[in-house]
């Protein structure tokens, strides 16, 4: 499938606002301006790049914990997602989700979740939801390797099936559950066996490619939406970063590492329209500056937004 | 006013609920063409014919994935009521209600509605064992976000039921196995009952009993037996327990000086020691005696009748609950090395 040369463009642009965004994550905490815990998706821009900018706008996504990346893909508002990290009033969530909970459902962006799992459900309930209202919307679960030993994915991808739902369940395997890796975890060799136990044909797509990944979910969707019920696409990728931001991932083969930053999806996105003569190295610089100032326009504007009272932690427990 | 079962009001309820709003669908296991049609209590009888297999929908034993996904319907713009067959259940199902459907609004500031219905039943009703007889209700009470029903009379079933389906946050709609064939008065027309308004379902001067499904009726049998002991008890069943209707319990404890909280689920931690409390609290210069609690005693509820009845409550315990606290004595039935 040949991509129009602004979307190549634009898949780059998102996948460096996430990167640049994620980078700014140890500032941040060291500086004392956010808490608790923060997953960066470094690395992993171009499933997320790829995946949401295929789908429509009226199209859902769920999220996982690691989610910045989803968030920013989806068409979220950057200040008031740092805001929600800073804990202000200003963010998303008014400061009660934070990064793990960080949810834009203006982009039908239906959250992040710290529970990992916890999207197949939610996901496959949104493509319920929308079969029975008759929209031709879809809805794509993002979740990683690790989920897929959790029970829910059995349960709720065999749901998918017999219904037919309009869901996709996208698998970033960045290689890592925290310290434990897939090789180890899974019974199975491939990810998308896992797909075939409960009837759906699973695709492999490379997961720092983000044209092929833009590709792949495409066709899904176009699949899911003309009634095939669910798909399945298992996306190779590679967590840069550790779990979360302080981890000093004593458990990781340097070596290993070293190859997959070589694969580098945002490098290897630039290389490409280098080559063909669209971008040029000035260009580069540019885009990484106006993604820099972006995050520091955000932050900047955050940082400036109230906390909430306290009297809103007393708001929102019932609608 | 005519006469039907608890069962058949339910199914009114889910019924008239369905014809009048499209985004309302049932899910659950055996659910369509299971028995007569309708589940295992024929709660959902007659609504596969009638509204067709998309809005009743029979699910694999999946309850963690189906309860998931009514969440996620219901995240946007569908109002699942999904059916849990037994409440023991619901041990499968804690991630989406607790972490997912109870959070959801607050965690998101507030993006979000969850207007999903759980029904399940709780309670024994004879030889179901430690897995089918289980009443969790304090379990739900300790989560916020969450509304918990608890009806007895099958007007309070289809009232309630009605304004759990037409809120818009997750609500536990616990029903009692016992009592889905028992009959009662229902409206012709059935109005939805708001939430958090108790019933004084007997007046007394004596003593206040507060008690729920099966334990009220024993309370309320109670209050009729008691009255050649002299005893004028006043019966309020909270018909929810979040929100509670903390102010009906005060008023008459006010009146009365003397609480008895009676509930089927175990005595440890259960939601009479909540209810007590409040009342130690709010009217503690109006109780005569202590507060006094009929649950059952902290332990599984075993299979055999001989043995069942030492761990639920029956009718001769809440009379003995009754008692004492008229005679200012301790009781207690949770545990034999608490108070012997």
């Amino acid at each position: 499938m040949v991509r129009d040369v602004d979307l190549e463009v634009r898949m780059l642009k998102t996948m460096m606002l996430i990167r640049a965004f994620d980078s700014n994550l140890p500032t941040l905490y060291n500086k004392g301006l956010i808490q608790g815990s923060s997953h960066s998706a470094i690395g992993q821009e171009a499933v997320a790049t790829g995946a949401c900018l295929a789908l429509r706008p009226e199209d859902f996504v769920t999220s996982t914990h690691r989610g910045h990346g989803h968030t920013i893909a989806k068409g979220a508002d950057l200040t008031r997602m740092t805001a929600e990290l800073l804990g202000r009033e200003l963010g998303f969530c008014r400061g009660k989700g934070g990064s793990m909970h960080i949810a834009d459902f203006s982009v039908n962006m239906l959250g992040a979740n710290g529970i990992v799992g916890a999207s197949f459900g939610i996901a496959a309930g949104a493509a319920l939801s929308v079969k029975l209202q008759g929209s031709d919307s879809v809805v794509l679960a993002f979740f990683g390797e690790g989920a897929l030993n959790q029970g829910t994915f059995l349960e709720c991808a065999n749901m998918a099936k017999i219904w037919s739902l309009p869901v996709i369940f996208l698998c970033e395997n960045n290689h890592f559950a925290m310290s434990a890796r897939p090789e180890e975890m899974l019974a199975v060799r491939a990810i998308t066996d896992r797909a075939g136990a409960v009837g759906m044909k699973g695709v492999e797509v490379d997961g720092m490619d983000v044209g092929a990944v833009f590709d792949a979910v495409q066709a899904a969707a176009a699949r899911a939406r003309a009634g095939e019920g669910p798909q399945f696409i298992a996306a190779e990728c590679y967590r840069f970063e550790g779990h979360f931001s302080g981890d000093a991932m004593a458990y990781r083969d340097n070596s290993e590492a070293d190859e997959w930053l070589k694969r580098d999806p945002i490098l290897r996105q630039q290389r490409m329209l280098m080559s063909k003569d669209v971008l040029a190295d000035e260009d580069i610089k540019s885009m990484e500056s106006v993604a820099k100032s972006e995050v520091d326009e955000a932050l900047a504007l955050a940082s400036a937004a109230p906390f909430p009272d306290p009297g809103q932690a007393w708001e929102d427990v019932y609608a | 006013m005519p006469e039907m079962t608890y069962s058949a009001a339910l199914n009114r309820a889910l019924r008239e609920e369905m014809m009048r709003d499209n985004s309302v669908f049932i899910m659950g296991e055996d659910i369509g063409v299971w028995g007569d049609g309708g589940g295992v209590f024929s709660v959902t009888k007659g609504l596969l014919e009638e509204f067709g297999p998309e809005r009743i929908r029979d699910t694999p034993i999946s309850e963690e994935g189906f309860v998931s996904m009514g969440v996620g319907a219901a995240m946007v713009g569908s109002r699942p009521v999904v059916e849990v067959m037994y409440s023991d259940f619901l041990t499968l199902v804690m991630d989406p209600l607790v972490n997912q459907a109870a959070k959801m609004r607050y965690m998101f500031g507030g993006q979000v509605k969850v207007p999903l219905v759980v029904r399940t039943n709780l309670g024994a009703s004879g030889g179901k064992a430690a897995q089918h007889s289980q009443s969790f209700e304090s379990w739900f009470m300790h989560v916020p976000g969450l509304k918990i029903v608890v009806p007895t009379r099958p007007e309070d079933a289809a009232g309630l039921l009605k304004t759990a389906i037409r809120d818009d946050n997750p609500v536990i709609f616990l029903e009692h196995k016992s009592l889905y064939f028992m009959k009662g008065e229902v409206p012709d027309v059935i109005e939805p009952i708001p939430f958090g308004q108790a019933l004084v379902r007997r007046e007394g001067k004596d003593v206040t009993v507060v008690a729920t499904q099966v334990m009220l009726q024993h309370a309320l049998k109670a209050a009729e037996q008691l009255q050649e002991e002299g005893i004028d008890i006043e019966v309020i069943d909270p018909r929810t327990l979040v929100p509670l209707d903390i102010e009906t319990i005060l008023t008459s404890v006010r009146k009365t000086g003397r609480c008895v909280i009676a509930h089927e689920a175990v005595e440890r931690a259960g939601w009479a020691a909540e209810v007590g409390f409040q009342v130690s609290l709010q009217a503690f210069d109006y109780l005569d005696a202590p507060i006094v609690r009929v649950c059952a005693a902290n332990l599984p509820i075993p299979y055999t009748k001989v043995l069942e009845s030492v761990v639920v409550p029956n009718l001769d315990d809440v009379k003995e609950g009754i008692r004492a606290v008229v005679a200012g004595r301790p009781y207690s039935r949770g545990g034999k090395a608490i108070h012997e």
